[in-house]
């Protein structure tokens, strides 16, 4: 009988020891003259639990993890290859976890699940039915449909996807193109490098169903070099995707052609920023453009183009397949549908938590996160990436939405959360993000370009201690500038960061310098 | 970009006398493929050691003592970010976020990603790179 196993080759998988893993099963299943089928799924997102392989039995699939390679001898023992329970790795079937079990996983309904190279796989699990709806209808009822969902830019501006792609719709142009930000630079954001190494096939659908809507026959996915393992699912993903028609002249039976590429970043965090992706798609120093015109109207090459992150487009496909008023129905006020939330840092339970919007900062951390790993209390968590706001204690129990993450001053952005325990130095804090901001400026506005290195400079002054009351205003009135006067969102949204670490950790800013010293 | 990309992975790193011959191919100025070439972190304008560790400085690896890692990797093998160490063994560099965010902090090694870092598994890689 041969086994089947899954071993994930998600990158955190890997970074955790998945290859070593593999290497050592392999060998002890030589030793035991046993035959193997393993499949290189992705990851189901409990990443504490990483490497985490799971073996197909009769009563659904078993998981045991974190696996090192010592653990594969005692694995065998316990007989894992038929789901043994008698291993203390062993978790059961994954689906009842209560950490996937609580999820409403729309987009990552697949992920970890499938061989994301295999197409087949992909249609057999509900893969593609939306892009099957999609090729029989007009561009106008696909872009009602994605209105009428209410799904918002999930890149970090919550922009309504629907009014973008139907400005580039109306329009009329020799060439139009779609493009997708996979530049994902956020401290604490992986979910797109996620879904592109474990389902890459969705991506693609949503795309070419963007393509079919507004009338593109051109897209192009910039992928940030750090990713190289997400690159390479893609690229063989899009190879299948031809041969199969789902890409090419003439996409699933529409009639309309679509073709995608790949373009590699080359670690610059402001390609992040559409105007400045759009730049460097071109092969130009990735320089943020002055909007208008908006990239609808004149985006790639001059052209109306659609740019949306990865996870507005891996959520289109499931509107187009169940319905806008099915997608419509998840989530709270003005944020509709669900949200891929990103849990890291100094936290317990890591992972990728895929909840309908409206769910508190507290229950996130607390019930899926399980508190802080180093076990000492949580002092502040950031939400958003390194431009979104650090959130205090008092303010754990915010819902995370659009309209109630800036009522609190700060943002959802990619849904990146960072947790941070008690040993945390927010003015430290402070100072790295003017500092991440001055190393990351592409230089082209000067509150950006000059206000973040003066930043460092002034935070400096204040942790030693010179003339602090006068420091401190200048660093609020530095903020102010920035706020107002930069292009785009790098030197806009920096003073999130040092703004609310000042406002909430006053005390970390007021300390005698010579006790800074003695802690460092 | 492509090109430039192609070109570091070959030799890597992107010699000045590859400037102006890009130029002449695409039709641009020599100053544009210059302003190119220097503006994007990933494109090396001379050759790095032969080994290069990434140590990621962002965020969630702060959390998680991230800083004590680089100032052990700094200390270690004497040198600062962005340096190459005296015998060209190991060039190490900053990057901001590998998105192992969740099994922080995190690095890698000649593209190869190491999560849940400590200073001692630290040394043990830096042992085998020779």
């Amino acid at each position: 009988m041969t086994a089947t196993l899954y071993i994930p080759c998600d990158s955190a998988a890997i970074a955790c020891g998945a290859e070593e893993v593999l290497l050592a099963i392999q060998a002890e299943a030589l030793a035991r003259k046993i035959e193997l089928k393993i499949i290189r799924n992705g990851s189901r997102g409990m990443l504490w639990l990483e490497p985490m392989i799971e073996v197909a039995t009769p009563e659904g699939r078993i998981a045991y993890g974190p696996v090192a390679p010592e653990d594969v001898a005692t694995l065998f023992a316990a007989d894992f290859l038929n789901g043994g329970k008698n291993h203390p790795l062993c978790i059961g079937r994954p689906e009842d976890v209560p950490y996937l079990k609580n999820q409403e996983r729309l987009t990552f309904a697949r992920c970890g699940i499938t061989d994301p190279t295999d197409i087949e796989d992909y249609i057999a699990h509900d893969g593609y039915r939306g892009l099957k709806a999609a090729a029989h209808m007009s561009g106008e009822a696909i872009v009602t449909a994605v209105t009428e969902s209410g799904l918002r830019g999930r890149g970090g501006a919550g922009f309504p996807t629907g009014i973008k792609w139907k400005t580039v719709l109306g329009l009329d142009a020799q060439q139009k193109y779609i493009v997708c930000n996979a530049d994902e630079g956020d401290s604490g954001t992986f979910a797109d490098r996620m879904i592109m190494e474990g389902d890459p096939f969705l991506l693609i659908e949503g795309m070419t169903i963007a393509g079919l809507a507004v009338g593109a026959t051109k897209g192009f996915v910039y992928i940030r070099s750090e990713y190289p393992i997400a690159y390479a699912q893609m690229e063989k993903a899009i190879v299948a995707a031809n041969r199969a028609g789902y890409l090419g002249p003439n996409v699933a039976g529409s009639g309309k052609a679509f073709d995608l590429e790949l373009r590699l970043g080359a670690g610059a965090y402001i390609c992040g920023e559409e105007t400045s992706l759009l730049e460097s798609l071109e092969g130009k120093r990735g320089m943020v453009r002055a909007k208008p015109p908006l990239p609808a109207i004149k985006g790639l090459f001059g052209q109306p183009t659609v740019i949306n992150n990865v996870l507005s487009f891996v959520a289109v496909p499931t509107i187009l397949d169940k319905g806008a008023t099915f997608y419509k129905d998840f989530g709270m006020g003005r944020s509709r549908g669900t949200m891929p939330l990103q849990l890291a840092g100094n936290v317990k339970h890591g992972g990728l938590i895929e909840k309908a919007f409206g769910i508190t900062l507290r229950q996130v951390i607390e019930d899926f996160g399980g508190g802080t790993a180093s076990g000492k209390p949580i002092r502040a968590v950031q939400v958003g990436g390194p431009l979104g706001a650090y959130f205090p204690q008092s303010l754990l129990d915010t819902p995370l939405d659009y309209e109630a993450m800036a009522a609190a001053k700060g943002m959802l952005g990619h849904g990146g959360i960072v947790v941070f325990d008690d040993s945390v130095d927010m003015a430290m804090q402070a100072r790295f993000a003017m500092e991440f901001c001055a190393v990351e400026s592409c230089g082209k506005c000067t509150p950006c370009r000059i206000g973040s290195t003066r930043g460092v400079e002034v935070i400096d002054r204040i942790r030693e201690g010179q003339n602090r009351q006068k420091n401190m205003e200048l660093l609020a009135d530095l903020c102010d500038t920035m706020l107002d006067g930069s292009l785009c969102a790098l030197g806009g949204l920096t003073p999130f960061p040092v703004q609310s670490a000042v406002r909430h950790f006053p005390e970390d800013f007021n300390r005698p310098a010579g006790h800074r010293a003695a802690a460092e | 970009m492509p090109i430039l990309h192609a070109l570091n992975d070959e030799f890597g790193y992107v010699d000045a006398s590859a400037v102006p011959v890009i130029a002449d191919e695409l039709n641009l100025s020599r100053a544009e493929v210059h302003g190119v070439l220097t503006f994007y972190h990933d494109f090396r304008k001379e050759p790095a050691g032969r080994h290069v560790v990434k140590v990621c400085r962002a965020e969630a690896c702060q959390s998680m003592a991230g800083r004590d890692l680089e100032e052990h990797i700094k200390r270690h093998l004497k040198v600062e970010l962005g340096e190459t160490t005296a015998d060209k063994r190991i060039t190490v560099e900053a990057v901001y976020c590998l998105g192992l965010c969740a099994c922080a902090p995190s690095m890698m090694v000649d593209g190869k990603l190491h999560a849940r870092m400590t200073p001692a598994k630290f040394d043990k890689i830096a042992k085998e790179l020779r």
